[in-house]
C-alpha cells in the first residue's frame, strides 16, 4: 500500500466517495430510543485535517465510535477508502477519549505503544528488536521517550494523551481518528500533538479529530464538519466555518462575543 | 514436623502426593486464567459461574442414574456442571446487556437462583434413598480423600488447556481489559473475548470442583493475580506471577493439610494464598502499604524541611516542633532555634530557587513546564542551566545573605 502526498482539495467534495478515507451515508446511532446521531452523511477528504465540531451531546464521539464499530448503529453505511471497515481496518488508527481507560492497569507507556503493533505481530508472534525500536521511535515523536517505563497512571493527563497518540502512530495507518485529543492537556502537549498531526498530513495521511476550542480551529484544521445530532455543514474551513453554520450548530449556546474573535467569513 | 517434610517432599503416600501435585497444577491454571478476570474487574462473575455448577452436578447424576449408569462418573458430573455454569454465565451476560439491571444485580440473581436449584436437586437425590449419592456434597467445599489418578489427569489436561488459551489470547484480553474502545476499533470482538475469558474461568472452575469445591474456587482465581499485581507493572508478568503464586499456594496448602489430621485441603489452600496476599499487601516494594507509609513520611519531611528553610530565609519564627526537630537534626539550626551557617546558606539557596520559579512562571506561561512547580521540585530538574541563567539575569544581582 503506497500513499502519495496529495494537495488539500479546496473545492467541495461531497461527490467523490469512492476513494474517500472515510465516507458515511445515513448513519443513525441511538442510546435507547433517542438518536444521538441522526441520518448523517459525511465525506472526508484525502490528506485533509478535519475538525468535528458541535456542542456537548451533539453526537461527535458517538459518530466516530459507530463508524469504527465500537458501538452498534441503527442504520447507515460507512466505507474506509471505498471498502467496508473490516477489510481496511489496519489503515485506521483510533485515539479514544482518555477517560475510557483503566489508569491503574499494569502497563507502561512503552507497552501501550506496543499495543499498536498487536495487529501486525498477530496472536502468537513475538516482538522483535526492531518492533521495540519502532515503538520507542513513536514515543520519541511525541516527546515521551524518557517515560517509556513509567506505569501509565503515573503520567500527567497530557503525557497520557501523547502516549495514546504514539500508539496510533505505531499502527502506521493512513487515517487517524482522534476523539478530543486536546481535552484537558497542557499547552506544551497541545503543541506537540498538533505538530505530529501536521506532520502526518504532510505525509499524505488524513486526520479527523473531535475538537472543542473554536478559537484554534482555523490554526489547526483545514476542513470542518459541524454537527448537532444531524449534520449542519461540512467543507473547507473558509466555506463551512461561518457565523451562520456556527449559529445553526450551537443555537443560542454560543456567546456572540466569542464569534467576534474567530475571524469568520460573513461575520 | 516430620509429617510436614514428608508431605513437602511428596513422601507422605500416594494419595497425598497426587493431591499435592493436582492442587499445584490447579493453582497455576487458576492463577493465570484468573488474571484477566481481575484486570477486567469482573471477579464476581466467576462466583456466579461457580455457584451455577451445582444444578449441573445434580442433573447429571439423575440423568446418569436414569440411564442405568453409575451416577458418580466424574466426567459425567463435570460435563453437567459445565453446562449449567455456561448457562449461568450467559444469563449474567444477557441480563447485564439487555435489561436495565446492572451486572452486580445479575450476579446476585444468577448466583442465588442457580445455587438454590442445585441444593434442591441434591436434597431430592438424597431422598431417593439409593445410597449412591454419597459424595455429591463434596462439590461444595471439595474433598481430596478419594482422589484418583484420573482426577489428577483431568486437572492436568484441563489446566494445561486453560493456561495455553490464556497465553494465546493474552493480547486481545489485554486490549479489552485496558481500553475496550480501542480494542473494538482495532477489530477485536470485545463480547467474544469476554466470553472466552469467562469460558476459561469456567473450565478451571469445573476442573477444580473436586479439590476445592465451588464455594472456594473463586479465591484461587482471584487472590493470586491480585497478589501478583503488587509486584509488577506489566500485565504479561502478572499472568505468570499469578500462576506461580497460585501453584505455590496449591502445593503448600495441600502439604499442610496432609501433614496434620483433619485439615481440609481447599480451605487451607485458600488460607495460604491469603497469607501470600497479606505479605504482598504489606511489604511489596512500590505498591505495598509499608512502602506507601515510608513514601508519605519522606514527603512530609521534604515539605517540613523546605517550609522551615523558607521561614529561616524570611526571618520568620518556626513554630512547628517537627520542623524544628528536622532542621536541628540536619544541623541547620542550633538547639536554641537559631540558624547555623549551614542553615543560612541552605535557606538562601532555597529562597533563590523560589525566586527563580517566580520568574519562570512569568517567562513561561506554558503550563507544561511551570505546571511542575509543586513547592518541592528543585528548578534544576525542570529547566536547563541556560534557562536558569536567564532567570537569574532577570532577577538581578545576587542577594545578600542577611545576618541573623
Amino acid at each position: 500500500m503506497t500513499t502519495t502526498p496529495r494537495p488539500v482539495l479546496v473545492s467541495d467534495t461531497a461527490d467523490d466517495t469512492s476513494s474517500a478515507p472515510l465516507a458515511v451515508r445515513g448513519l443513525t446511532v441511538s442510546y435507547g430510543d433517542k438518536p444521538a446521531v441522526f441520518s448523517v452523511d459525511a465525506t472526508f477528504v484525502p490528506g485533509s485535517m478535519t475538525a468535528i465540531i458541535g456542542p456537548n451531546g451533539a453526537g461527535k464521539s458517538t459518530m466516530l465510535k459507530a463508524v469504527l464499530g465500537v458501538i452498534p448503529r441503527v442504520s447507515g453505511e460507512t466505507t474506509i477508502f471505498g471498502a467496508p471497515l473490516g477489510s481496511e481496518r489496519e489503515r485506521v488508527a483510533y485515539v479514544p477519549q482518555r477517560a475510557s481507560v483503566d489508569w491503574d492497569f499494569p502497563t507502561t507507556a512503552l507497552d501501550v505503544v506496543m499495543m499498536g503493533l498487536y495487529r501486525k505481530v498477530g496472536l502468537l508472534g513475538r516482538f522483535r528488536r526492531d518492533d521495540r525500536a519502532q515503538a520507542r521511535a513513536c514515543l520519541a515523536r511525541v516527546g515521551m521517550e524518557d517515560f517509556a517505563d513509567r506505569q501509565i497512571g503515573q503520567l500527567s493527563g497530557g503525557q497520557q494523551q501523547r502516549v495514546f497518540l504514539a500508539r496510533a502512530l505505531a499502527q502506521d495507518a493512513d487515517l487517524y481518528v482522534l476523539d478530543e485529543p486536546f481535552a484537558g492537556v497542557d499547552a506544551a502537549t497541545e503543541r506537540a500533538i498538533i505538530e505530529v498531526l501536521k506532520d502526518l498530513q504532510a505525509r499524505g495521511k488524513t486526520v479527523i479529530a473531535v475538537h472543542h476550542d473554536l478559537a484554534t480551529v482555523r490554526d489547526y484544521f483545514d476542513h470542518v464538519f459541524l454537527m448537532n445530532v444531524r449534520k449542519i455543514a461540512e467543507g473547507p474551513v473558509d466555506q463551512a466555518f461561518t457565523t451562520d453554520t456556527l449559529h445553526a450548530t450551537y443555537g443560542g449556546r454560543l456567546e456572540a462575543t466569542h464569534l467576534d474573535q474567530l475571524e469568520l467569513v460573513g461575520a | 514436623m516430620q509429617a510436614f517434610w514428608d508431605a513437602l517432599t511428596l513422601n507422605a503416600g500416594y494419595n497425598a502426593a497426587l493431591v499435592t501435585l493436582g492442587a499445584a497444577m490447579l493453582g497455576f491454571a487458576a492463577g493465570t486464567s484468573g488474571t484477566f478476570l481481575f484486570l477486567r474487574k469482573r471477579a464476581l462473575v466467576s462466583d456466579a459461574v461457580a455457584h451455577a455448577t451445582l444444578p449441573g452436578v445434580g442433573l447429571a447424576f439423575l440423568i446418569m442414574v436414569a440411564l442405568g449408569g453409575d451416577g458418580r462418573n466424574l466426567m459425567g458430573l463435570l460435563a453437567g456442571s459445565a453446562m449449567t455454569a455456561w448457562l449461568g454465565l450467559l444469563t449474567v451476560e444477557w441480563m447485564a446487556r439487555r435489561t436495565r439491571l446492572g451486572e452486580d444485580t445479575a450476579i446476585g440473581a444468577v448466583l442465588s437462583v442457580f445455587f438454590g436449584i442445585g441444593v434442591v436437586l441434591l436434597t431430592v437425590i438424597q431422598s431417593l434413598g439409593q445410597g449412591r449419592q454419597a459424595g455429591l456434597e463434596d462439590f461444595l467445599l471439595g474433598s481430596t480423600a478419594g482422589m484418583l489418578f484420573e482426577d489428577a489427569v483431568v486437572i492436568a489436561i484441563g489446566g494445561a488447556l486453560a493456561v495455553a488459551a490464556t497465553f494465546v489470547l493474552r493480547r486481545p484480553m489485554t486490549l479489552v481489559a485496558f481500553d475496550p474502545g480501542y480494542a473494538a476499533a482495532s477489530g477485536v470482538d470485545v463480547r467474544r473475548i469476554d466470553l472466552a475469558m469467562m469460558g476459561l474461568v469456567m473450565a478451571v472452575t469445573v476442573v477444580g470442583l473436586k479439590i476445592v469445591g465451588l464455594i472456594l474456587i473463586v479465591a484461587m482465581l482471584i487472590i493470586p493475580p491480585v497478589t501478583a499485581r503488587f509486584w509488577t507493572e506489566q500485565s504479561d508478568r502478572v499472568i505468570w506471577y499469578a500462576g506461580a503464586l497460585g501453584g505455590i499456594a496449591g502445593y503448600l496448602g495441600a502439604v499442610l493439610s496432609a501433614s496434620a489430621p483433619a485439615l481440609p485441603t481447599g480451605p487451607i489452600i485458600v488460607l495460604v494464598s491469603a497469607a501470600l496476599f497479606t505479605l504482598s499487601l504489606l511489604f511489596a516494594p512500590a505498591r505495598g502499604v509499608l512502602a506507601a507509609v515510608l513514601r508519605h513520611r519522606q514527603f512530609q519531611r521534604r515539605v517540613h524541611r523546605r517550609q522551615g528553610l523558607l521561614a529561616l530565609a524570611h526571618d520568620e519564627p518556626i513554630r512547628e516542633v517537627y520542623t524544628l526537630r528536622l532542621l536541628r537534626r540536619d544541623g541547620y539550626v542550633r538547639g536554641d532555634g537559631v540558624a547555623t551557617d549551614a542553615g543560612r546558606a541552605q535557606a538562601a539557596k532555597i529562597a533563590r530557587d523560589e525566586r527563580r520559579w517566580d520568574i519562570a512562571r512569568e517567562v513561561h506561561q506554558d503550563a507544561g513546564l511551570t505546571g511542575r512547580y509543586d513547592g518541592l521540585t528543585p528548578i534544576e530538574q525542570v529547566f536547563t542551566p541556560d534557562e536558569i541563567a536567564e532567570f537569574d539575569r532577570l532577577i538581578g544581582g545576587p542577594r545578600q545573605v542577611e545576618e541573623v
